[in-house]
């Protein structure tokens, strides 16, 4: 029965799984020989400490115990073999882990997903590739299932901001910031070429071959380039229910066509400076599913996008100053068709481009050894045009913003102190109408950790920051929605948190690291967003003041059985009093907890290595939710779990590393909405096949 | 190994307390409220239809009972349980016809119709991005913002032809042997419809497309032979507008520099409110108005008169009983959370109002 199931969507999709594992099987044979056959370079031995060499790294990644991170601001990291033991195809999937986080997913490969940290919302989140932001002036939101795991090194998502001075002042421009670092080449002295080849097949008849190349170019320059491509035809079964009707359907025009091209250059300079360039590109052509109704399970809606960016930074080391210069271009086009739109045309076509140009220069001074200062100042342009016949009262808005940071951190033995003060300026252009009002704001924040006793195990850390988000394009200036007397909403974090990270000897436990933080965070002006018939239409919603009290523990443990067994876990839990506490005309008697946001919620996730085998479980839970402002029965909405497992082989074949995995996601097959109307998929198979060389 | 199965152990247990905490799905129940002291006529109560948000799925039908004074939230999905998803996504208009109650529900593309006295589905008739109901010799026209009118037997509900209008049309008013479509064109805001389509009922053909202004929607009729109908305006710089026409020439004979936003007329007297947002200002204004149609003269003053519509944010649905005079009137609030139903006396005054489901908006008035 299970079976049936698990061939099923790739038969549909016109070649059976053997097939498809099969060509790769062969091609990851060919690429494993090929050096083999041109062995003449090298000789053998040293091709053979290669192999042992790569394996070995893959087991001690898992087992390393790391040291303590010592951030004054709460942060989670996922990286390296951990991040992608996860059964995640995107960084979304993978932000589930994170404690304080809730992912909005409206379902399967092509579904938006975006990420609210402790309920301060969607846009006051900043997320940052290989550490300069990606914008999206005209909705704030940045769709984190686009970016695929395959070519990252790293997910970080810092509470507040990264506890750098070296960094942009875009990075302390957003109440949490999410980076992510894709992979950066590393060669060993007779290396000159890493490749990985991998191959996903799975469920909503997915295909998902990836490539990464890397090369060293000269002693003092790298390059890689990777690309992947995706497709599925986002089919799965879904289920309806309240107790008396019980109805199956497919969800359908979930289908996704995309692919991404990413190639980058890294050089080092004699004076150790070191310099990026990188260009990225990323395509989609999708469909999108909408509200599952009464009566209206099918949609016809489309959107493509285009993102296309170039960014290059510049990094000196000094003893006494360190430079750092960011620099960015950006080009997005989206379009959005609805074919089936009675207006004069009888359709719907949408496209808007918007640009982006960015420049930063960092300067960082280390004054005495106890006291460093940094400056950063940031220009930004951003232009949103409409790019379709339909221009009615489209105003073409530009916007022009410079950052300007100063922050000073004072640091002693077990005792470090850090402040910045943010200032923005904002100017706005509109070709049409008026446009928004200029903004001139500063903002704080403060942060610190301690070292109570010699032994570094225990930390005490604290934050406060106080920042806004702009109103986007969409909220200002969209047509017969935007209103451009929005103000800037406002958020207030307070945060106090405990790390304690103790490492054992000669143990079956080798190490355990347990973090909590309680925080509380006040929203001013809130701006909610709440889908209409789809998901590129928004009805903007300003619910006024927020009011949130929260806490997140993490407990990790990492554990030695013998030569061949290790294992570890991580548990996270996140209590979330989140109160809408709106006063005056646009409360609610019955408003209470925010949409969407559960009081509790966590994850837990076991990893087991044998010898060369990886297996892995993990478990998410969010619990109940209101849809609404009202907390009433109406919007109440069920709590979900996942239990997802998988497996992973190591196997060294010639100068390759293979790795094979399966998983199983939804292993219960519950079905669950994460966002009404969205249903979740139901129980999915996912296959990998990769190859390094 | 013991810490590991101590762990697994750990980990299992916290999984079943976690896995414990699922309510089973069942069948959201109505809830009652006791809100009026309850009075005996020919009317035997009121139903009232909950827009709900769009792509919520939220629409919910709401009974008020006269005999008893007993409010009933959610009465559909506790009536029929085994209809999928319940009442829908956005029902824009409610009506009985004879022994039927018919629910105009727009995002699931179809006219739900039930047992007007039980509530019971009865059966469902498509009709694409449906948005009003009217009724003449035992058929229901439909208008579809797909630019037609859907025209089913009330027996056979089945649809059995259709009338091409203007774009989006709105609401329907039916004088002697004629209907007049309201149509807004809402779909192109940079070209707006402006006309009301006049059908001969006994053809089931467009005759005449009498210009009005952009944006029409509201559209009744008084007993001397008129049509009111409202004009939205398009948000900007033209206003909302409050139109007349003579149904003998078909022809506009008068306009009211009034904003207009829902218009029910009572004998001589049209009871009309106005929520008109300006993108240029931003501000929201709300008005209350009665006027005389037997004089087509406005009255200048508001049809609540104890100053209690402060309490109101945002009025979206009115109703006049015909018997006593109440006046019935919802608030939508601000869309996402419960509206709320007024209930004023002929003279303006309140008497009572009770919670609702999202965007209270329609009533049908259910006789003996």
């Amino acid at each position: 029965m299970k079976l049936t199931v698990l061939f099923t969507p790739l038969k549909r999709s016109g070649h059976g799984l053997p097939f498809q594992f099969a060509v790769a099987l062969f091609a990851a044979a060919l690429w494993c020989y090929a050096p083999a056959l041109a062995q003449v370079k090298k000789p053998v031995n040293s091709q053979n400490s290669d192999t042992t060499r790569t394996l070995k790294e893959v087991q001690i990644n898992a087992k390393r115990a790391t040291v303590p991170n010592i951030s004054p601001t709460s942060v989670q990291v996922l990286k390296g073999g951990e991040l992608q033991r996860l059964n995640s195809l995107s960084v979304a999937d993978a932000l589930r882990y994170f404690a304080g986080v809730q992912l909005k997913d409206y379902g399967g490969i092509g579904g938006l997903k975006t990420v609210n940290v402790r309920s301060l919302g969607t846009n006051h989140t900043g997320v940052f590739y290989d550490g300069v932001a990606i914008g999206n002036a005209q909705n704030g939101q940045t769709d984190l299932g686009r970016f695929s795991l395959d070519n990252l090194e790293a997910v970080e998502l810092y509470n507040g901001q990264k506890s750098s001075l070296l960094q942009p002042a875009r990075a302390y421009a957003s109440a949490s910031t999410l980076y992510l670092q894709s992979k950066q080449p590393h060669f060993s002295n007779n290396e000159r070429t890493h490749a990985r080849v991998s191959l996903r097949s799975g469920s909503f008849g997915l295909i998902n071959p990836a490539l990464l190349l890397e090369q060293k170019l000269s002693n003092t320059v790298s390059g890689s380039f990777s690309t992947e491509w995706i497709k599925a035809n986002g089919r799965y079964k879904f289920r309806e229910t309240n107790g008396t009707y019980d109805t199956s359907a497919t969800r359908t025009n979930a289908d996704i066509d995309a692919y991404r091209l990413e190639a980058g250059l890294n050089g080092t300079r004699p004076d150790s400076s070191t310099w990026t360039v990188k260009a990225y590109l990323y395509h989609s052509n999708r469909g999108l599913p909408g509200a599952i109704v009464r009566g209206r399970f099918d949609y016809a809606e489309r959107q493509w996008d285009n993102n296309f960016f170039i960014q290059t930074s510049y990094k000196t080391a000094g003893k006494y100053y360190n430079l750092l210069i960011n620099g960015k271009y950006a080009n997005d086009f989206t379009r959005y068709l609805n074919p089936q739109y009675s207006n004069i045309n009888g359709y719907l076509d949408n496209r808007y481009r918007q640009q982006e140009a960015y420049l930063s220069a960092v300067n960082l001074f280390h004054v005495v050894p106890q006291l460093d200062v940094s400056l950063a100042t940031d220009l930004q342009y951003n232009v949103l045009k409409k790019l379709d016949a339909d221009q009615y009262r489209f105003v073409y808005p530009e916007r022009y913003t410079m950052l300007n940071a100063f922050s000073a951190e004072y640091h002693i033995a077990r005792f470090k102190l850090q402040g910045t003060i943010l200032n923005t300026l904002v100017k706005e252009q509109v070709k049409l109408y008026s446009g928004a009002a200029n903004r001139n704001i500063f903002s704080p924040s403060l942060s610190a950790i301690w070292q109570p006793f010699k032994s570094n195990d225990l930390h005490l850390r604290g934050f406060y920051k106080h920042i806004f988000r702009m109103p986007t394009f969409n909220d200002l200036y969209y047509t017969l929605i935007g209103n451009t007397s929005l103000n800037p909403e406002y958020t207030t974090q307070y945060d106090a948190g405990i790390t304690y990270h103790k490492l054992f000897e000669h143990q079956h436990l080798q190490k355990l690291s347990v973090e909590s933080d309680v925080y509380y965070n006040r929203v001013k002006d809130k701006i909610v967003a709440i889908p209409t018939t789809n998901l590129f239409r928004w009805t903007m919603l300003n619910i006024g003041l927020a009011d949130i009290r929260g806490m997140d523990l993490s407990i990790k443990t990492t554990w030695y059985g013998n030569q061949k067994l290790s294992w570890h876990t991580g548990v996270n839990y996140t209590y979330q009093n989140a109160r809408d506490v709106t006063r005056g005309a646009d409360s609610s008697p019955l408003q209470g907890q925010i949409p969407y946001v559960p009081k509790h919620s966590g994850s837990a996730i076991v990893g087991l290595d044998v010898s060369r085998l990886q297996l892995n479980y993990s478990f998410i839970y969010t619990g109940e939710r209101y849809n609404a402002k009202d907390n009433i029965a109406a919007n109440y909405v069920q709590p979900w779990y996942t239990h997802d497992v998988s497996a992973s082989w190591l196997q060294g074949y010639h100068s390759c590393q293979l790795k094979f995995s399966g998983e199983i996601n939804n292993l219960i097959n519950q079905n669950y909405d994460v966002v009404i109307g969205y249903p979740m998929p139901g129980r999915s198979y996912r296959f990998t096949l990769s190859i390094s060389y | 190994m013991k810490n590991k199965y101590l762990h697994l152990i750990t980990t299992t247990v916290l999984l079943c307390i976690l896995a414990s905490c699922r309510k089973d799905g069942g069948q959201l129940p109505s809830e009652e409220e006791q809100v009026g002291g309850g009075s005996t006529g020919k009317i035997k109560g009121l139903y009232v239809v909950n827009e709900g948000n769009m792509g919520s799925n939220k629409a919910s039908l709401d009974y008020y009972d006269y005999a008893t004074g007993i409010y009933k939230r959610n009465l559909f999905g506790e009536t029929n349980p085994g209809i999928v998803l319940g009442l829908g996504d956005v029902a824009t208009d409610v009506a009985i016809y004879g022994a039927k109650m018919y629910v105009a529900v727009n995002g699931s593309n179809l006219v739900e119709v039930m047992n007007a006295r039980t509530a019971k589905h009865i059966n469902t008739i498509k009709v694409p991005n449906c948005r009003y109901l009217k009724f003449y010799q035992n058929k229901v026209y439909v208008t579809s913002y797909d630019g037609y009118i859907a025209v089913a037997d009330t027996g056979s509900l089945t649809v059995q032809t259709t009338i091409k209008v203007g774009r989006q049309p709105e609401q329907m008013a039916v004088v002697g042997t004629k209907m007049y479509v309201a149509n807004s064109g809402g779909y192109t805001p940079s070209n707006y419809d402006r006309t009301v389509s006049v059908i001969d009922l006994n053809t089931s053909t467009v005759i005449k497309n009498i210009e009005v202004a952009i944006n029409l929607d509201h559209i009744v009729a008084d007993q001397y032979g008129d049509v009111y109908v409202t004009s939205r305006g398009d948000y900007y710089n033209i206003s909302s507008k409050l139109f007349v026409i003579d149904t003998k020439t078909d022809a506009v004979k008068k306009q009211f520099d009034i904003p207009a936003g829902e218009i029910a007329i009572n004998n001589d007297l049209a009871y009309i409110y106005s929520v008109e947002f300006n993108y240029n200002t931003g501000v929201n204004k709300t008005s209350y108005t009665l006027l005389d149609v037997k004089t087509e003269t406005l009255l200048n003053r508001s049809f609540i008169t104890d100053g209690t519509e402060k309490d109101i944010k945002t009025p979206y649905g009115l109703a006049i009983d015909p018997i006593s005079e109440d006046i019935y009137l919802t608030d939508a609030r601000d869309y996402v959370s419960s509206g709320m139903l007024y209930c004023y006396d002929k003279t303006g005054r309140k008497k009572w109002s009770v919670t609702t489901g999202d965007i209270p908006a329609h009533f049908a008035f259910l006789y003996q």
